[in-house]
């Protein structure tokens, strides 16, 4: 049975990870992650959701926690933001590298130093390489739906991966939106009880991460590749599937909004999206050619499905909201690294826009739009990227 | 052979891989001096020192010749001694 509550983001997530039935919970405390463990906490102590909440003194130990409650072969769930994130990091490629299949939320915020609590995607791209599945989402209502569909994917027997569901703080988090949501015997058809091949046992020890030296450390990375890679069409079937249920589809690796003959093709993931969207549509009524690529699915990168979408673009704007200091953007980097050299291919602009909260809104996407179609039109890529909204006066 | 997903394989299997050979110094027991106080054993962070017959022996398979031991043996009973070959 479908419901449809007003709820704020952080609610939504916790009502989607209940329903996913998660025997562990372990997570500490961070704005803007906040709302989500407390209400999870709230629902465990209350009984109304059958877990172990475990409390721990850091991010470090939560994340030690749900990777050894994983290795013990129960589901486990666990969220974070910013430094919190980061200090976690350490054991999130221990535990990808094990091939641990927890489901976390990174709720977006940027790192310090200076201290901010204001949202940019810094945090969750600086952990791009640790073997994580990357999902961005637009709302709560997809935060909801990614989060189910999440556990499924972690725990396929072709991924076994632990996969980190991204979502904007505040702008997401702690705003309320119509979420709609589909009845626990749903959920539980959807996704079965987690049965992994190995789980930690007394009567049959075993140790997960063993010593790998020179002859053999390449083919487990190598493995954690392929893993991904492969996943792409498994993570497009189980969204699919989902969306059978829910009636919402909100794409698969990608979607392509309006980029039928474009010509200005933005590339974006996250919250920004819908502010995009909203651009495109007036662009698109006074007859620009502009279209979008939203990312839902940064890790695996969806290189093949934007190859197809950017084909007779002119120009692709990539809205990056992190930066990778003395280069550019991750996802700016990420694409001109599969379409450079390609014949016919678009030029690829990297436009650094949404640093600690700095708005993106209508007006800064028809400038993003303008910029990507002069340096087009006169042939001049840039050296370096271009920061929306800097004001150099103020740079010491 | 192929690779196990996560490099999970069957417990105990680190007993078959031997570090003895990294070692550039041995850890060598003054038996007189000891006084059977098993610092050197609880320090050890590849138990490679038990107790044997009330004495304690170095299991030199495993002994990266760290010299924590030594540096710990209130009785000065352990000679760190250059390996030769």
């Amino acid at each position: 049975m479908h419901t449809t509550e007003v709820l704020e983001g952080s609610q939504a997530v916790a009502l989607a990870v209940k329903a996913c039935r998660p025997q562990v919970v372990s997570a500490y405390p961070i704005s803007p992650q906040t709302h989500i463990v407390e209400a999870l906490a709230g629902m465990i102590a209350n009984g109304e959701m059958d877990s172990q909440y475990v409390r721990v003194e850091s991010e470090f130990s939560a994340a030690s926690v749900v990777s050894g409650a994983s290795a013990a072969g129960s589901r486990s769930y666990t969220a974070s933001s910013s430094q919190g994130l980061l200090l976690m990091t350490e054991v999130l490629y221990a535990s990808a590298g094990m091939r641990l299949p927890f489901v976390m939320t990174g709720v977006n915020r940027a790192i310090s130093a200076p201290i901010t609590i204001q949202v940019d995607h810094q945090d969750t791209v600086s952990l791009r390489d640790a073997g994580l599945i990357q999902f961005y989402v637009e709302s709560s209502q997809e935060a909801y739906d990614t989060h189910i569909a999440a556990f499924k994917i972690a725990e396929d027997p072709s991924i076994m991966l632990p996969v980190l569901v991204c979502m904007d703080g505040w702008i997401l988090t702690h705003s309320y939106e119509r979420i709609s949501m589909i009845g626990q015997e749903e959920v539980d058809g959807f996704l079965p009880p987690f049965r992994p091949a190995n789980f930690l046992d007394v009567n049959d020890p075993k140790t997960w991460g063993s010593y790998a030296e020179e002859d053999v450390l390449m083919e487990f990375r190598y493995a954690i590749h392929l893993a991904m890679q492969r996943g792409k069409r498994r993570i497009k079937e189980i969204f699919s599937e989902l969306a059978g249920i829910t009636g919402r589809d909100h794409g698969g690796l990608i979607e392509a909004y309006r980029t039928e003959d474009a010509e200005v093709i933005l590339v974006a993931m996250g919250s920004v999206v819908g502010t995009i969207k909203e651009s495109i549509d007036k662009l698109r009524s006074q007859g620009r050619r502009v279209g979008l690529i939203k990312i839902r699915c940064y890790r695996p990168f969806p290189f093949e499905d934007i190859l197809g979408s950017i084909a007779g673009a002119k120009v692709v704007a990539v809205l990056d909201a992190n930066f990778s200091m003395g280069s550019e953007g991750a996802l700016g980097m990420d694409l001109k690294a599969k379409v450079c050299g390609r014949p016919g291919a678009p030029l690829v602009i990297d436009f650094v826009a949404g640093l600690g909260g700095r708005e993106v809104n209508e007006e800064r996407i028809l400038e993003i739009v303008e910029k990507a179609e002069e340096m087009e039109r006169f042939g001049l890529p840039l050296d370096e990227s271009y920061w929306v909204g800097l004001d150099p006066d103020r740079v010491p | 052979m192929r690779i196990s997903v996560g490099a999970v394989v069957p417990g105990g299997t680190s007993r078959e891989y031997k570090t003895g050979s990294w070692r550039d110094k041995r850890p060598v027991i003054d038996e007189d001096l000891c006084r059977k106080c098993g610092i050197c054993e609880s320090v050890c962070p590849d138990s490679a020192v038990h107790e044997k017959d009330e004495l304690y022996e170095i299991d030199y398979d495993y002994c990266k010749g760290c010299g924590l031991c030594a540096y710990e043996c209130p009785a000065d009973a352990i000679q760190m001694v250059r390996e030769e070959k």
